[in-house]
């Protein structure tokens, strides 16, 4: 069962069908005990960092969520769930993150253009990534955000996409991934990486 | 490279299309889930959907259409028409819609801007802003589908909005809405000058050089007649976009092989 975190930050719809089309059980979660029946987490999430981590910490996900994400446990980020695992972020403040991922959550500098991204961006892809495997270099993928994750190891970064700067638009570490777009918004490509999430083990 | 957006937009009526693609191909020209699936298959960068029904009662037809749609296609969608409350606005995103426009509603209180934007991020709060050039030479904003003249200049409204958290702006130029003359590229010019959130220029497409005019200032195009009714393809407008090197999502090859 792939496990579909409800921190109320977000419509979990799209994505919940996204993986039930690919022939997954997909299923919303809002309790942290339901945690143990699953196979893979997804954390999506739109809105800000510090009242998004200040639900977590609320509804008791922050230690079963950084125990099962350490435990091994595959992990999707997506957008927002991508940023919160990181440490820092100064959305609105200075903000702890999970810290799963050593580096911080910045704004886009004024000069990168309108704030926030919205639309049709490209990825440029680093061919081992397992998440990206099948998507072509210059992959357009949907966006909409307002900060960018910075990781301290440059290893981790499995795609990066240019606006005004050059950010990591996805990260992989192991059995944990992340993804600045929204993969079930972005047709046919988003949904090849859902396919390739389902398929890691 | 952010591409330009092309964006199609259905009007609905009691949660069925009335303004939509006009051929045979479809099974049921009246659905929107066909309708939208067929241009989410066909170039469309994402989908506007406007309800054109302004009753009370026909809300939950309205919504259950949205969680039809959401669970249909795999691009972002915009639902507008009828939005009085951040209740509603919160309806529409519960439903699957992934932003919702406001009009009518934001002019007569603007608040409502600032609390859809704190409540569920400026990302999704569009504001739509219908503009008519006036004789004392200015862009003045009407509402109820164009018909009702407010006090508001258009480029001065653009900045509040933008001000109270709007995050991005569609712009209809009444003037040029249904003319096929061209998109009104002095007010698209104006309101983008103005703020600096993404800009929709709505309003008058008839060839495939307007789309290019355009997008020269605006972030994102939107038409309707021109592509229901076939005149041109949202790929041809986007192959010709891309051949004059405007960053554009083009047609990729199909990564599920479905293609």
């Amino acid at each position: 069962m792939i496990a579909i975190i409800d921190y109320g930050m977000s419509n979990l719809r799209s994505v919940r069908h996204a993986f039930e089309y690919l022939g997954a059980d997909a299923r919303i979660i809002d309790s942290p005990a339901a945690i143990k029946n699953a196979a893979a987490l997804v954390l999506p999430g739109d809105g800000a960092f510090g009242p998004a981590m200040e639900n977590l910490r609320n509804c008791g996900w922050l230690e079963p969520l950084e125990s099962a994400i350490r435990g091994g446990l595959p992990f999707l980020g997506i957008c927002l769930g991508m940023q919160l695992l990181f440490e820092t972020s100064d959305e609105m403040g200075a903000h702890r993150g999970l810290g799963i991922l050593p580096g911080s959550v910045k704004r886009f500098p004024a000069t990168a253009g309108k704030i926030p991204q919205i639309g049709w961006n490209q990825l440029n892809v680093r061919e081992s990534s397992k998440f990206l495997a099948g998507i072509p270099d210059g992959a357009y993928t949907y966006f909409v955000h307002s900060y960018y994750c910075h990781p301290d190891d440059p290893t981790i970064v499995a795609a990066t996409t240019d606006y005004g700067i050059r950010y990591a638009s996805v990260a992989e570490q192991d059995n944990v991934w992340g993804a600045q777009f929204h993969p079930e918004k972005s047709g046919d490509t988003g949904l090849k990486m859902l396919m390739n999430f389902l398929a890691i083990d | 490279m952010l591409a330009k957006r092309i964006i199609p937009c259905l009007d609905v009526k009691n949660g069925r299309v009335v303004k939509g693609i006009n051929f045979v191909g479809l099974r049921d020209a009246g659905d929107p889930i066909e309708q939208g699936k067929w241009y989410a298959e066909n170039g469309a960068d994402e989908i506007t959907f406007l309800d054109i029904t302004a009753s009370l009662e026909s809300r939950g037809t309205l919504l259950r259409m949205v969680e039809r749609v959401a669970d249909t296609i795999f691009i972002p969608f915009t639902v507008g028409g009828g939005v009085r409350s951040a209740d509603d606005f919160r309806d529409l995103l519960r439903a699957g819609a992934d932003k919702a426009s406001i009009n009518t509603a934001a002019v007569d209180h603007p608040e409502i801007i600032t609390e859809c934007a704190e409540k569920f991020g400026s990302q999704c709060v569009v504001v739509a802003i219908d503009a008519k050039f006036e004789s004392d030479g200015k862009f003045r904003v009407y509402t109820h589908g164009g018909r009702r003249p407010t006090a508001r200049d258009a480029i001065a409204w653009a900045r509040e909005v933008e001000h109270s958290g709007a995050g991005e702006i569609l712009l209809t130029s009444i003037d040029r809405d249904g003319t096929h003359n061209g998109y009104h590229l002095e007010l698209t010019r104006a309101i983008a000058d103005a703020v600096n959130i993404p800009v929709i220029a709505s309003g008058g497409a008839g060839e495939l050089a307007h789309f290019y005019d355009a997008l020269q200032i605006a972030d994102a195009v939107l038409a309707a007649s021109l592509f229901h009714d076939r005149v041109m393809s949202i790929h041809q407008v986007k192959d010709y976009l891309a051949q004059r090197s405007l960053p554009i999502r083009t047609r990729s090859p199909h990564p599920l092989g479905e293609g």
